[in-house]
């Protein structure tokens, strides 16, 4: 009898809303989704096709000085780059992990491009901020394989539609650490720009953002980590890279190649880890 | 002229203002209107005018509103009602970019925790308000530079905040604000986060440099010694409102109310008061018109056993003791000449006290208080034991 009340409202079709919400995105915004899947599909290609001209081991030197430098000349991380480096090419991975990188690279750039601003945004306006707050809770909390479907439905497979599903996933942590390193920024500094006659750009420019810079280069680092680990998803869309060698070891339940190909990934991350916060700290 | 005038200032925080500024127009107290709306009262109708050149002091204990006062002159904090005139500008009616106008080349602040951007170096903080205003780089670095000498911190340009002293990092404050030369500094309990020494240090050194910048000041305090250091006046605060504007001798005399007087109860009086705080009038005789018989008769008048005497131009010439005039009458001597004493006890009437005390000590005759030789008043003992106790009445 109880039960009767729960059944008052019939099923509610949630599912089919998303749907047509997701179809008619894909059919009112086609002539702006086309292009994109188009031309930057084919940028992205370019990108990676150029980094594969350049030789491996120029590459691993380059990584190696750039660790050296970045890091403070210790000497560990250049070691473990070039080792590692190495290793991927020895296991005739190189190709991949050019595409790998492309990949979080551009998912990166692309995520900080758009999340700086609108933690920004969110630090300025309580408005904002209590809009978009739920709306990165949504995104950070809904698996990340359900972005692949919509993706799919605007970009069909491959590259761009990866890039779109990481952007998703990983740009929420620039976006909140952008907000709090704003927020956090001394509320007496705050004045003491506003008492000298500030704008709000100069304030923004001159005070916040140098005061909030160690902050939002931590959710940067977290941000490029989560594209990272958004690229093995990524490959069951057709994005090239150590991610499809994993999937497809997965479902050939080949050990040994997936072990290889998830050790590459690894590499690779510890890399880029290391770099961003090294970046991050050298100011101290 | 004013340069700061200030009329009616009020500053409600929370979200009925309107309605607590009609009861607080009806007169009703800040706990009345707390209860009645939800909203404090942080400032509560105040009024004054700053003169140019002048320090003036807003003192008052913590959560007096002294500084929610100083924010709402620059505006940092949106008046209620009121108005604020600095030059004969209205500013709680300008609009942002006006504002910015005025923040920038009138008003220079300096807060209590610095407020130094510590991603900068000395002389990029020193630099800040003139990069504000698009100053050209080279103009700005050598009157940032300028300022810093001023303060006198020449050699540390390239260092970061956290590699200084407070007492220097306030410096590089004071000199971040001086660097755009505004008009009026308003500065915000500028030396209470410095250790005692190093404040007293700075007080000294602010008052040196007022004596060439001649800047209008206002500074925030709630430290009482200060306020007297460095006010040319002093405006006591409480819960709001201002309860007392005066020379910080009147704050110490006449205590407007139980508050101040409170307030004022704790400074050492022997620090602050001098022998003109405490002298009386002094009985004289004229050496060069007045005999013995003169000198007794005025004696016998106010009750005293000695007399003090002056020639015309009010020099002090000694004094003659009432025995001594007596038999001088007695022997028909007509003048003062033979028997006045020179040895008397004489001190400038900007003398301390606490230096009075010892003088006094052992001295049978009165203190004569003297302006250039010439004499302006007595100190009698009992007047300084009583104004130690705080018993003061203003006799000068």
């Amino acid at each position: 009898m109880l039960d009767k009340i729960l059944d008052i409202v019939p099923e509610l079709p949630v599912a089919e809303w998303a749907n047509r919400f997701t179809e008619w995105l894909t059919d009112t915004f086609a002539f702006l989704f086309n292009p994109i899947k188009v031309y930057f599909g084919d940028f992205m290609e370019f990108i990676s096709d150029n980094l594969l001209l350049i030789p491996p081991l120029i590459i691993i030197i380059i990584v190696a000085l750039a660790a050296f430098f970045i890091g403070r000349k210790r000497i560990g991380l250049p070691i473990f780059s070039i080792i590692g480096l190495w290793f991927i090419y020895n296991q005739g991975l190189w190709d991949d992990l050019i595409s790998t990188f492309t990949l979080v690279l551009l998912a990166s750039i692309l995520s900080i491009v758009i999340g700086v601003p609108v933690g920004i945004l969110m630090a300025k306006s309580r408005i904002a901020s209590v809009i978009i707050t739920p709306i990165l809770d949504l995104m950070q909390t809904m698996p990340a394989f359900v972005y692949l479907i919509p993706a799919v439905a605007f970009f069909s497979i491959g590259m761009v539609p990866g890039i779109f599903a990481s952007l998703i996933f990983a740009t929420p942590p620039t976006v909140r650490f952008t907000n709090l390193g704003i927020r956090e920024v001394s509320g007496e500094l705050v004045e003491a720009a506003d008492a000298f006659g500030t704008t709000g750009a100069q304030k923004l420019f001159k005070v916040e953002l140098p005061m909030a810079k160690s902050t939002i280069m931590a959710g940067i680092n977290q941000t490029v980590m989560l594209a990272l680990s958004m690229v093995v998803i990524a490959s069951m869309i057709g994005a090239p890279g150590l991610g499809r060698k994993v999937l497809s070891a997965l479902q050939r339940a080949e050990v040994g190649s997936g072990f290889v190909a998830g050790l590459g990934i690894v590499i690779l991350a510890i890399i880029i880890d290391r770099m961003t916060q090294s970046i991050n700290q050298k100011k101290k | 002229m004013p340069i700061i005038e200030v009329k009616d200032l009020t500053k409600v925080f929370g979200k009925n203002t309107k309605q607590a500024l009609a009861l607080l127009d009806a007169g009703h107290s800040k706990e009345a209107i707390l209860k009645e709306t939800g909203s404090t009262v942080g400032v509560n109708k105040v009024s004054f005018s700053v003169e140019a050149g002048e320090i003036f002091v807003i003192m008052g204990l913590s959560g007096s509103g002294k500084s929610t006062l100083i924010r709402l002159i620059n505006r940092l904090i949106e008046p209620t009602s009121g108005e604020i005139f600095v030059d004969d500008q209205e500013l709680s009616g300008l609009d942002r970019s006006n504002l910015r106008k005025v923040r920038r080349e009138k008003l220079g602040m300096v807060f209590q925790k610095f407020a130094l951007f510590p991603h900068r170096t000395i002389l990029e903080n020193a630099e800040f308000g003139l990069e504000i205003q698009g100053v050209a780089k080279e103009e700005r670095m050598k009157r940032a530079t300028e300022a810093l000498q001023l303060v006198g911190l020449g050699g540390y340009l390239e260092q970061k905040p956290g590699q200084l002293s407070g007492g220097m990092q306030q410096r590089v404050g004071l000199a971040r604000a001086l660097a755009n030369d505004p008009e009026v500094l308003l500065m915000d309990e500028a030396f209470s986060a410095l250790d005692p020494l190093i404040r007293k240090g700075m007080q000294d050194e602010l008052i040196e440099l007022q004596d060439t910048m001649k800047k209008t000041i206002i500074f925030i305090t709630h430290d009482l010694d200060e306020a007297l250091r460095l006010g040319d006046r002093i405006a006591l605060m409480k819960d709001g409102s201002i309860v007392q504007i005066g020379s910080p001798e009147e704050i110490l005399m006449n205590p407007a109310n139980d508050y101040v007087e409170r307030f004022v109860e704790d400074v050492d009086r022997s620090k602050i008061l001098t022998a003109e705080n405490i002298m009386k009038q002094a009985e004289t005789v004229n050496i060069e018109k007045h005999g013995p018989r003169v000198a007794l008769e005025r004696m016998k008048q106010a009750g005293i056993s000695s007399i003090l005497v002056v020639d015309n131009k009010r020099m002090l010439k000694g004094y003659v003791t009432a025995d001594e005039a007596l038999a001088a009458r007695n022997s028909e001597i007509g003048d003062l000449h033979s028997i006045v004493k020179a040895d008397i006890k004489q001190v400038e009437k900007d003398t301390p006290m606490n230096e009075i005390f010892t003088i006094l000590h052992d001295s049978q005759v009165p203190l004569a208080v003297v302006e250039k030789d010439k004499l302006v008043g007595i100190i009698v003992r009992g007047a300084v034991i009583a104004a130690l106790a705080g018993e003061v009445t203003d006799n000068a």
